[in-house]
C-alpha cells in the first residue's frame, strides 16, 4: 500500500470518528427538547412516568393549558414585557454604548469606571429595595407587568458592552466627513451611524425580547403570589413544585412547547446576527 | 519602554510557558505589600486632591462674589437671576425653577425624612383595642396607630441626599455661568441666546441629551438600591425586626463581626459562609473551564476540513440556547430527580433497586450541575471560539506541519496561547458571570441537599443563598452582607487578574 492512500485512509477514520462524536454529541443536546415534546403528547397519565414515547397520543394537555390554567394570561403577560422591554431597553443601551463609543466628553472614564464597579455587585442585592420602590407606585402584585418592564429596561444601560464594540468599530472619518458638511452631532448618530448598524441594532431587541421569557427571580418576586402577575416562567415554575407536579408534569411539557416554538423559529430566522454580536463581544470582552 | 531591557524582564524571557505564568503570578505575590502601600499612598492623593478642589472651588467662589457685578451678586441666593438679567431667559428660567423646587422639598418633605435618618425615637405602627359605640352597642375595635416606618425613612433620607448633592452641583454650575457670562460680555462677545441653547441639545451637548435617559434610570434602579442595601447591613433588618410593627436599628459592624468570629464548630454564620465560598469559587473555576475547553473542542470538530454539514451541527447545538433555561433545566431538574424519568426508567427494567441519589447526595449534585452546565454552556462557547479559531492565520499552521509538528503539538504551541491572548478578557468575565449563574444553581437544584446552617444548602452559591435569604428567610441584614462579600471577591479576583494578566499579554508567543 501506497504512503498517500494510507494517510487518505487515516483521515477518513479521523473524519468518521468525528462524525459519530458530532452526532452524539446532536443527540444529547436535543433529547431534553424531543422528550419535552413527546410528553406533552401523552394522555394516560400526567405523572412522571419511566418511559418516553406516550401509550396513548392526542391533544389534551393544550387544550387544558388553554381552559383549565391561566397560562393564556401569563402569556400574554410574558409577551407584552418582551415586547415592551425590547422597545425600551435597545433605545437605553443604544443612547449610552453610542455616547461612550462616539462622542468624547468630560467624565467619560468615570462614568465607566462606575459602571464597572456597579457591575461587580451581585443583581438582586437590592430586590427588596426595588420591591418597596415599586410597591410604593403599585407596580409588584397584580400591577406586576409594567413594575417588570420598569425593572427590565431602567438600568439596562449597564449592559452597553457589545454594542459600545461594535460602535467603536465604525470608522471616526465618517463622523468628522459628515462634521465638515456642517451636520450636527445628532443627525450624524440619525443620517450616519445609525444605519450601519442594523446588525448590532438587531442583536439588541433580540436578546431584549428574549430575556423576559426567562426571568423568574425577579418575575417571582415582584408578582409574588399573585396568579395574575406572572410570566410564563413563574407561572410553569409553580406547576413543577411537590404538591402539583403530579398533575401538571405533561402540562407544564405543553406549555413549553408553546413557549419554545415562537422563540426558536424568531431566533434561527435572525441567527446571523446573534452570533455576530456574541462573538465580537466575546472578543473585545 | 521597548529597548531598554530589565533584568526581570530577561529572566521572563528565558523561561517556559507554564514557569512564565508561575513567574508573574509569584512577582504578584511579593509585589503585593508594595501595591498596597500603593494603594494607600493612591487613597491618601485621592483625599489630597479632593481637598485641593475644594479649597480651590472656595476661592473660585469667593472671588466671583467679590469681582462680581450686581447681577453676578444676587444670583448667589436667587440662581438663575443673572442669566435672566443678561438675556437668556431659557438658563434663567430653568435654573431659578430648579431652586423653587429643590426649596419646597426640602421644606415640606425632605427635611423631615433627613431628621429620622437617625433612627431615634421612632415610634411603630401598633394597633389599639378601643370602646367604641357602633350602631348603639359598645364594641371592642382594633384601631391602628400609624408610625414610622424605617425602610421609608432611609429610602426618602437617601433621596433628599441625592437631592441635595445635585442642587449643589447645580448651583456651583450656576455661579461659573455668571463668571463666564461677565467675562464674555467684557471681552464685547455675545452671549448664547435660548435659541442657541436649544440647539446645542443636539449637538454640543448631545452627549448629555443621550445620556440623561439611561444614567437616570441606573441612579434611581441601581445606584440608590445599592446605596440602600449597603446601609441594611449595618442595621438588624430582619424577620424580627420587619417594619411598620417592628422597627429596625443601625447596628454598626455587628453583621460582619458574625461573618469573622469562627466559633463553636460548623453551625456558625462564618462557618456555611466559607464553605460556600469554596464551593462558588470551584464551581466558577468548573463551570468557566469545562466550558471553554470542551466548547472549543466541539468547535474545532466542526470546523475541520472535511467535516460536511457544519450548518447543521452548528444549528443544532445554537437550538439550545434559543430555548428558555426555565424550560429546558427544569425539565432536567425534574428528569433526574427521584421520582424522575431516568430513576423510574431504571427501577421498571430492574437496573437498580433504589433511586440514584442525583440530586440529594451531596457530591453527586455538585457533579450534576458541573455536568449539566457544560450542556448549557459549551453552544455559547462553540459560537465564540469558531470566530476565534477562523482568525488563526494560516501559515502558522502550515509552518508548524512543515517543521514535523503533529496536531496535538500544533494545538498546544499555536492554538491554545492564541485564544488564551484574545479570550484572556473573556474568561474573567465568565469567571465573574459564574460565581453570580443563578438559573442553573437554582432551577437544577435550588440549592438542595440543605444539610448547611442559616438554610444554606451544599450546592448553594453565595448568590442563591442571598436570594433565599431575602425571598424565604427575610433575614435581609444577613443577605446584604452576603452581597457586599460577594462584591469584594469579585473585585478582588478582577483586580488580581488584571494586574497579572499584561504579563502574559506581553507574551505574543503566537508570532
Amino acid at each position: 500500500m501506497s504512503k498517500v492512500s494510507s494517510i487518505k485512509r487515516n483521515r477518513a477514520i479521523g473524519n468518521t470518528a468525528i462524525y459519530i462524536i458530532l452526532v452524539l454529541i446532536s443527540v444529547i443536546w436535543l433529547i431534553p427538547f424531543v422528550f419535552i415534546l413527546l410528553q406533552s403528547f401523552r394522555v394516560e397519565s400526567t405523572w412522571q412516568v419511566g418511559y418516553v414515547i406516550p401509550k396513548q397520543w392526542g391533544f389534551k394537555n393544550y387544550i387544558e393549558l388553554f381552559t383549565q390554567s391561566s397560562f393564556f394570561n401569563w402569556y400574554k403577560n410574558t409577551l407584552i414585557i418582551a415586547l415592551c422591554n425590547a422597545v425600551l431597553q435597545t433605545m437605553m443601551v443604544m443612547m449610552m454604548s453610542y455616547a461612550l463609543s462616539r462622542l468624547r466628553f468630560k467624565g467619560r472614564k468615570l462614568l465607566m469606571n462606575a459602571m464597572l464597579i456597579l457591575g461587580m455587585f451581585p443583581g438582586f442585592l437590592s430586590m427588596i429595595i426595588l420591591y418597596y420602590i415599586l410597591k410604593s407606585m403599585g407596580l409588584t402584585q397584580a400591577g406586576a407587568v409594567p413594575g417588570l418592564i420598569l425593572v427590565y429596561f431602567a438600568s439596562s444601560g449597564m449592559g452597553y458592552y457589545v454594542s459600545k464594540g461594535f460602535f467603536d468599530t465604525i470608522p471616526k472619518s465618517l463622523d468628522e466627513a459628515a462634521r465638515v458638511d456642517g451636520a450636527t452631532r445628532f443627525q450624524v448618530m440619525y443620517k450616519v451611524i445609525l444605519p450601519l448598524s442594523k446588525p448590532i441594532i438587531i442583536y439588541t431587541v433580540l436578546t431584549a425580547f428574549m430575556a423576559p421569557w426567562a426571568d423568574y427571580i425577579f418575575a417571582s418576586y415582584i408578582a409574588f403570589g399573585t396568579s395574575s402577575g406572572y410570566n410564563v416562567a413563574v407561572g410553569l415554575y409553580s406547576w413543577l413544585t411537590k404538591d402539583m407536579i403530579n398533575d401538571y408534569y405533561t402540562r407544564f411539557c405543553a406549555g413549553g412547547v408553546l413557549i419554545a416554538v415562537p422563540i426558536t423559529i424568531l431566533f434561527m430566522c435572525l441567527q446571523k446576527y446573534y452570533v455576530e454580536g456574541v462573538t465580537g463581544g466575546a472578543v473585545k470582552g | 519602554m521597548a529597548d531598554r531591557i530589565t533584568d526581570k524582564e530577561l529572566k521572563y524571557l528565558h523561561l517556559s510557558k507554564p514557569a512564565r505564568l508561575l513567574f508573574s503570578v509569584w512577582n504578584f505575590i511579593i509585589d503585593i505589600p508594595n501595591k498596597i502601600w500603593h494603594l494607600i499612598c493612591a487613597i491618601g492623593r485621592v483625599f489630597k486632591n479632593f481637598g485641593l478642589a475644594v479649597a480651590r472651588e472656595a476661592t473660585d467662589i469667593f472671588l466671583t462674589f467679590k469681582n462680581g457685578d450686581w447681577k453676578t451678586k444676587i444670583s448667589f441666593v436667587v440662581m438663575g437671576f443673572g442669566s435672566l438679567a443678561r438675556g437668556q431667559i431659557l438658563r434663567g428660567i430653568l435654573f431659578l425653577l430648579f431652586e423653587i423646587v429643590f426649596i419646597m422639598y426640602i421644606v415640606l418633605f425632605g427635611g423631615y425624612w433627613l431628621g429620622k435618618l437617625t433612627f431615634n425615637n421612632l415610634t411603630a405602627t401598633t394597633s389599639v383595642k378601643t370602646t367604641q359605640v357602633v350602631a348603639g352597642i359598645e364594641m371592642e375595635v382594633d384601631s391602628v396607630i400609624y408610625g414610622d416606618n424605617n425602610l421609608q425613612i432611609m429610602i426618602y433620607g437617601v433621596l433628599t441626599i441625592v437631592f441635595i448633592l445635585c442642587f449643589i452641583y447645580t448651583w456651583r454650575l450656576n455661579v461659573k455661568q455668571n463668571k463666564l457670562s461677565e467675562q464674555i460680555l467684557r471681552s464685547g462677545k455675545k452671549l448664547k441666546s435660548s435659541k442657541d441653547d436649544l440647539k446645542s441639545v443636539l449637538d454640543d451637548q448631545f452627549h448629555k441629551t443621550v445620556l440623561a435617559l439611561p444614567v437616570l434610570g441606573i441612579v434611581i434602579f441601581t445606584v440608590i438600591p445599592i446605596i440602600l442595601m449597603i446601609m441594611v447591613a449595618f442595621t438588624n433588618y430582619d424577620y424580627n425586626h420587619t417594619p411598620p410593627t417592628n422597627l429596625f436599628e443601625w447596628v454598626g459592624f455587628e453583621n460582619f463581626n458574625q461573618l469573622f468570629t469562627w466559633g463553636n464548630g460548623t453551625s456558625t454564620f462564618s462557618a456555611t459562609f466559607g464553605e460556600l465560598l469554596t464551593w462558588t469559587l470551584v464551581w466558577a473555576f468548573f463551570a468557566t473551564f469545562s466550558n471553554y475547553f470542551l466548547g472549543m473542542l466541539v468547535a474545532m470538530m466542526i470546523n475541520k476540513k472535511g467535516i460536511r454539514l457544519k450548518k447543521l451541527w452548528r444549528g443544532i447545538l445554537v437550538l439550545t440556547i434559543a430555548i428558555p433555561q426555565f424550560i429546558s433545566l427544569l425539565y432536567v431538574s425534574k428528569m433526574f430527580s427521584d421520582e424522575g424519568l431516568i430513576n423510574r426508567f431504571l427501577i421498571n427494567n430492574g437496573v437498580i433497586q433504589t433511586a440514584l441519589p442525583f440530586w440529594t447526595d451531596p457530591t453527586w449534585a455538585r457533579v450534576m450541575v458541573i455536568v449539566i452546565n457544560i450542556w448549557v454552556g459549551v453552544p455559547y462557547l462553540m459560537l465564540i471560539t469558531t470566530g476565534v479559531l477562523m482568525n488563526i492565520p494560516s501559515d502558522l499552521y502550515e509552518s508548524a506541519r512543515i517543521d514535523g509538528a503533529n496536531p496535538v503539538q500544533q494545538y498546544f504551541k499555536i492554538t491554545l496561547p492564541y485564544m488564551f491572548f484574545v479570550t484572556g478578557p473573556y474568561l474573567l468575565t465568565s469567571f465573574t458571570g459564574n460565581m453570580n449563574n443563578f438559573n442553573v444553581i437554582y432551577l437544577l437544584t435550588g440549592g438542595a441537599p440543605y444539610t448547611l446552617s442559616n438554610s444554606a444548602g451544599r450546592t448553594d452559591l453565595l448568590i442563591t443563598w442571598l436570594y433565599r435569604l431575602t425571598v424565604t428567610n427575610n433575614d435581609y441584614k444577613l443577605a446584604a452582607v452576603i452581597g457586599i462579600m460577594v462584591f469584594v471577591v469579585v473585585a478582588v479576583i478582577s483586580l488580581v487578574v488584571y494586574n497579572v494578566l499584561p504579563s502574559m499579554k506581553n507574551e505574543e508567543d503566537f508570532q
